[in-house]
């Protein structure tokens, strides 16, 4: 493959009449042999670079249909089929994609090639704690995650899509490093799926949750704003993050102020019109955060 | 489905008690772990930008003395400047060695950002006073050996293939106009050899595939140099001020 592009890259010179000056140079000057050394390595970087990213690409959809699948839980009759399933896909994730991920990075500096897997690694992030939250009601910590993403050559034979292409990884552990930055920033994304966790338990008749997750959000919220202006990234997070606070607390306003008198069916409706054109704000938050 | 959900509440009234306690409390605690490595993390870029800008400060005054050689009498003087610009690279090792030692192990590219920049002036630097000195490529292991680096990722902080391939292009640059500067002082041979190390140089990267990256850019620029180059043998060959092939090859 790589090979046939070389050619081609010739097959375009010789339209520049390059060509045979090039031939003659070609095997002869030491110039043309360390470049030819320099041109398999840059390869072989960006080969490597493209494996992850498509990979990458892959933990997202993946991670995303597990966020569709975790907002069914509310109001479902099967809570616990549907996390167990939840957590199955995450699981499968971590098997299918990020084990090769983990044996592509393995040996090298992954921060060469963070930015091929940041944004799945994110979403697979914001899952996870999404998961964590439904079932545990709290955050999972970055040091539970990581052991996720850690590996042995025993987690092979468990996972049913087994990677036998690759070769066993030499004794010990192969992990997908988490940045704790990464981390953070998928809590952030978190926000955004437990505001929609909120107005949707409402319409399930679930008066709980709005507080619960107000709580947790605006505690979150406090601990962004102490972080203060570090990265863009997290600028931009906050921002998004304060947004979807307060849609939670112009639910949870509702909820205490008239949630007695109205029906709870007609609640919902209330509620939608309350946080102030809440359904143009929701499209806004998902451009948002989906602008890479 | 209206007891249903009754039950449901009920039930999970306490454990939401509970929990709602222990939720934030967790929260907090991650995040304070997560502002420590934080204030870790810009304490130690601060250390590293104050390092890289330590360098800057010795590379630049290379520079203004290394492109002396395009004045009018300087690419006479070219073997004294380059005696002088040498020893310069001593300070630079000690330095770049202890810019290393801020750096965390495998963590190079974390960080590479604030030094990327001097790193490829100082490639350059090592190119361009090789040049000047024997008229040859400088290879990678002696720009690394030159500012104190090591060569392989593997080893610890090393030459970035990029920043290397970088140094070569503004060599490329700085080498078009030393031509132009020749001519202006009479040297007429010169501009026929930087023309064949240029071309040569040009045949090198072409062999690369490059990504739409920032190197690629510069790249993209070498074209311009090497037409420049052979616009100035064009001249001199139309003018008849092209020497015979021998004077050409004595340096």
């Amino acid at each position: 493959m790589a090979d046939e592009k070389r050619k081609h890259h010739f097959d375009k010179r010789d339209r520049r009449g390059k060509r045979k000056s090039e031939e003659k140079v070609d095997e002869s000057s030491p110039v043309i042999a360390a470049f030819r050394g320099y041109q398999q390595e840059l390869d072989e970087r960006y080969d490597r670079y493209e494996r992850i990213i498509k990979l990458s690409r892959d933990v997202t959809i993946e991670s995303k249909r597990t966020i569709f699948l975790l907002h069914r839980v509310i109001g479902s009759e099967d809570r616990e089929g549907l996390l167990q399933q939840a957590i199955d896909k995450l699981s499968e994730i971590e098997a299918s994609k990020f084990r090769p991920i983990a044996e592509e990075l393995k040996d090298e500096d992954i921060y060469q090639f963070i930015r091929a897997y940041t944004s799945g690694l994110q979403e697979y992030i914001e899952a996870l704690t999404f998961y964590n939250f439904l079932k545990n009601c709290g955050l999972i910590k970055l040091e539970d995650v990581q052991k996720r993403l850690t590996f042995t050559a025993a987690d092979d034979s468990n996972s049913d899509e087994t990677q036998q292409k690759t070769q066993a990884p030499v004794d010990g552990h192969i992990h997908v490093v988490i940045p704790p930055i990464e981390y953070i920033l998928g809590v952030a994304d978190l926000t955004g799926e437990l505001m929609r966790l909120t107005l949707n338990s409402v319409g399930k008749g679930d008066f709980e949750t709005p507080y619960k997750v107000c709580d947790f959000m605006r505690c979150m919220h406090a601990a962004f704003v102490t972080m203060g202006s570090m990265s863009r990234d997290v600028v931009r997070k906050t921002t998004v993050l304060k947004q979807s606070l307060q849609k939670v607390e112009n639910a949870c306003y509702t909820l205490k102020v008239r949630g007695s008198e109205i029906p709870k069916h007609m609640l919902i409706n209330v509620l939608t019109c309350a946080s102030s054109g809440n359904i143009p704000g929701y499209a806004d938050e998902e451009s948002v955060e989906d602008d890479p | 489905m209206h007891v249903h959900n009754d039950h449901i509440n009920k039930q999970s009234y306490y454990l939401f008690k509970l929990t709602r306690l222990m939720a934030t409390e967790g929260v907090k605690e991650i995040f304070q772990d997560f502002q420590v490595y934080l204030e870790h993390e810009q304490k130690l870029r601060e250390d590293i930008r104050q390092a890289v800008q330590n360098i800057e400060q010795n590379a630049r005054e290379m520079m203004t003395l290394l492109l002396s050689v395009h004045q009018q009498d300087g690419i006479k003087q070219t073997p004294s400047i380059c005696q002088s610009v040498s020893p310069m690279f001593h300070v630079i090792q000690e330095k770049m060695r202890s810019l290393a030692e801020l750096v965390p192990a495998n963590q190079y590219y974390r960080f590479n950002d604030i030094w990327r920049f001097v790193v490829q002036r100082l490639a350059f630097l090592a190119a361009f006073l090789t040049y000047l000195q024997s008229e040859t490529l400088i290879s990678r292991t002696t720009v690394a050996t030159m500012i104190g680096v090591e060569v392989n990722r593997e080893d610890g902080f090393h030459l970035d293939l990029d920043d290397y391939l970088q140094g070569l292009l503004q060599l490329a640059s700085e080498l078009s106009r030393l031509a132009v500067n020749a001519v202006t002082a009479g040297d007429y041979a010169r501009p026929i050899r930087i023309a064949r190390f240029v071309g040569d140089l040009d045949a090198g990267f072409r062999l690369l595939n490059l990504k739409n990256d920032s190197l690629r850019k510069r790249f993209d620029g070498l074209k311009y140099d090497l037409k420049k180059v052979e616009e100035i043998v064009y001249d001199l060959t139309i003018r008849g001020l092209k020497p015979n092939e021998t004077a050409v090859q004595s340096i």
